[in-house]
């Protein structure tokens, strides 16, 4: 599979940016979506409605600017969207809607509602015999705050949702943190768990492909406080 | 209705697109059918935001998610996941309330759920069905796995001692005659309503599906004078008849369950009293308005 060079990402990026300043959640899960639509997930512009597909669903909604740069790299829509993103008849909101543009599996900005989703979806999968997709859902450690997440992730442990990742961008933005690392939120309720260097492409896809089909997998993307 | 809804449910299984999402409410009687279509029904725990996003999630792999719990946690509680996680994500749900307005009405406020049909009403395009005997239950809920939109059914203690099953447009019960006041009556306050004004001149309409509203039979029946009985928060319809009849001078009495939090028990039909909902009240309502001082 082609890979997206960080200098085509950047400028697309550029597009979407228009000159306004873009705040660290931009730029803390880029590396995470590159290795992501590059190296695991087995979704492209052709696919897009496969029932087979993997899906990828940013519950951090806001992280918006750095999916759509990514997913025009990746001819999911084409890089003229980029330019308008926000406008009048721009299909590019602050966060992204499913049903305005292709590629993206789930409306989100209001946070706590992609686990839920992404659990519903992998029970989806199971109840129609696909036992090949994967769902990858991205979260921020703030966005862990949401109430809604600790029902999915105990439920998914619960039941041994194998098909199930999360994906946790780490940035300390918790208001009130989460000692002993984002991961053992998870891993007490039973999920697999690898914590590695949000910028690290190898040691992300490492992470990324780590699941043992069994039970839920997550990883938590750690970057500098506040990017 | 809940026995009508479990039976039908499990009919309704045999579809391989069906999934039925649960919070424990009415885990046990669904056992068999687990038992049967373990990946197709699925109890999250008392978890009732995850019960609506995996209804989402489901629905956006291509399931038909049947999700069930009592009222005010299904429709309340996780107000924000009907809306986001079904509504905006473009899929759909048949929802399925027990508990109605008063039905627990010795668990107190906590489950109680007047204003359920309202809440949803603040949504867009969703059908509301409000069975009014168990005979109702099993085509309803049929003819809603079947669609492709969302539905709620708004299942209760209280009965009618007649079925309607086609009553999902407005069915005359008895009618009065052309110019006579029109009462309306939806899901299981027909009785009350038919009792109340059993010697005036009234026609009474029934309809188990106030969403959509039957506009068109209703402007074929209404005269000057319309009375809408509906066993959730009054005057949940005021808009859909006043919008309805917005080019005929009317007069319209929306009766149905007050704001107040009474702070009270008993049972149901002390509640029907109290909102002035069983035949005598209705009878004190319909002759204020009929006949004013």
């Amino acid at each position: 599979m082609t890979t997206t060079t960080a200098t085509e990402l950047a400028a697309l990026l550029d597009r979407v940016r228009a000159g306004r300043d873009f705040g660290p959640n931009v730029y803390s899960t880029l590396d995470v979506l590159q290795v992501l639509y590059d190296r695991v997930l087995r979704v492209t512009p052709a696919t897009v409605d496969d029932p087979d597909r993997d899906r990828f669903l940013l519950s951090k909604g806001h992280a918006v600017a750095g999916y759509y740069a990514l997913l025009a790299a990746r001819g999911f829509l084409p890089a003229d969207w980029l330019d308008d993103q926000g406008g009048p008849a721009s299909r590019l909101g602050d966060h992204p809607d499913r049903l305005l543009v292709p590629g993206v599996e789930i409306g989100s900005g209001s946070l706590g509602h992609g686990l839920g989703l992404g659990v519903g979806t992998a029970l989806g999968l199971r109840a129609q015999g696909r036992t090949d997709p994967r769902v990858y859902v991205l979260l921020g450690d703030a966005e862990l705050d949401e109430g809604a997440n600790h029902e999915a992730i105990a439920y998914a442990g619960a039941t041994g949702l194998g098909n199930l990742t999360a994906i946790v961008v780490d940035n300390r933005s918790a208001t009130y943190g989460w000692p002993g690392g984002a991961a053992s939120r998870f891993t007490v309720n039973g999920w697999t768990a690898a914590t590695v260097d949000g910028h690290d492409h190898d040691a992300l896809h490492t992470a990324l492909t780590g699941h043992d089909h069994h039970r839920p997998h997550v990883v938590v993307a750690a970057v500098a406080d506040g990017e | 209705m809940r026995d009508a809804f479990v039976t039908s449910a499990g009919e309704v299984l045999a579809d391989p697109r069906s999934t039925i999402v649960l919070a424990d409410i009415s885990a046990a009687a669904f056992a068999p059918a687990a038992a049967r279509y373990p990946e197709r029904v699925v109890n999250v725990g008392i978890r009732e935001q995850l019960m609506i996003g995996v209804a989402g999630g489901l629905a956006l792999t291509g399931q038909r998610p049947i999700v069930h719990s009592y009222a005010p946690f299904l429709v309340e509680r996780a107000y924000e996941q009907i809306k986001l996680d079904l509504d905006h994500q473009g899929v759909g749900a048949v929802l399925v309330g027990i508990g109605a307005s008063y039905d627990r009405a010795a668990a107190g406020r906590t489950h109680l759920a007047p204003a359920d049909v309202a809440l949803l009403d603040t949504l867009d395009g969703w059908t509301v069905h409000v069975p009014g005997h168990p005979d109702e239950v099993r085509p309803l809920l049929r003819a809603a796995v079947c669609g492709t939109g969302s539905a709620y059914l708004r299942l209760s203690t209280q009965v009618n001692t007649v079925a309607y099953p086609e009553a999902g447009d407005l069915r005359v019960v008895r009618d009065a005659g052309p110019g006579a006041p029109l009462l309306v009556a939806v899901g299981p306050v027909l009785d009350a309503a038919l009792d109340a004004v059993a010697d005036r001149p009234v026609t009474v309409a029934f309809t188990h599906r106030p969403r959509p509203f039957d506009t068109a039979g209703l402007r074929a029946l209404a005269g000057a004078e319309v009375i809408l009985v509906e066993p959730y928060l009054a005057g949940t319809s005021t808009r859909v008849v006043a919008d309805a009849l917005a080019d005929r001078p009317h007069r319209l009495l929306a009766l149905g369950v007050g704001r107040a939090e009474l702070r009270r028990y008993g049972a149901p039909e002390d509640h029907d009293r109290w909102h002035g909902l069983d035949a005598a009240g209705l009878r004190r309502s319909v002759d204020a308005f009929l006949d004013p001082a």
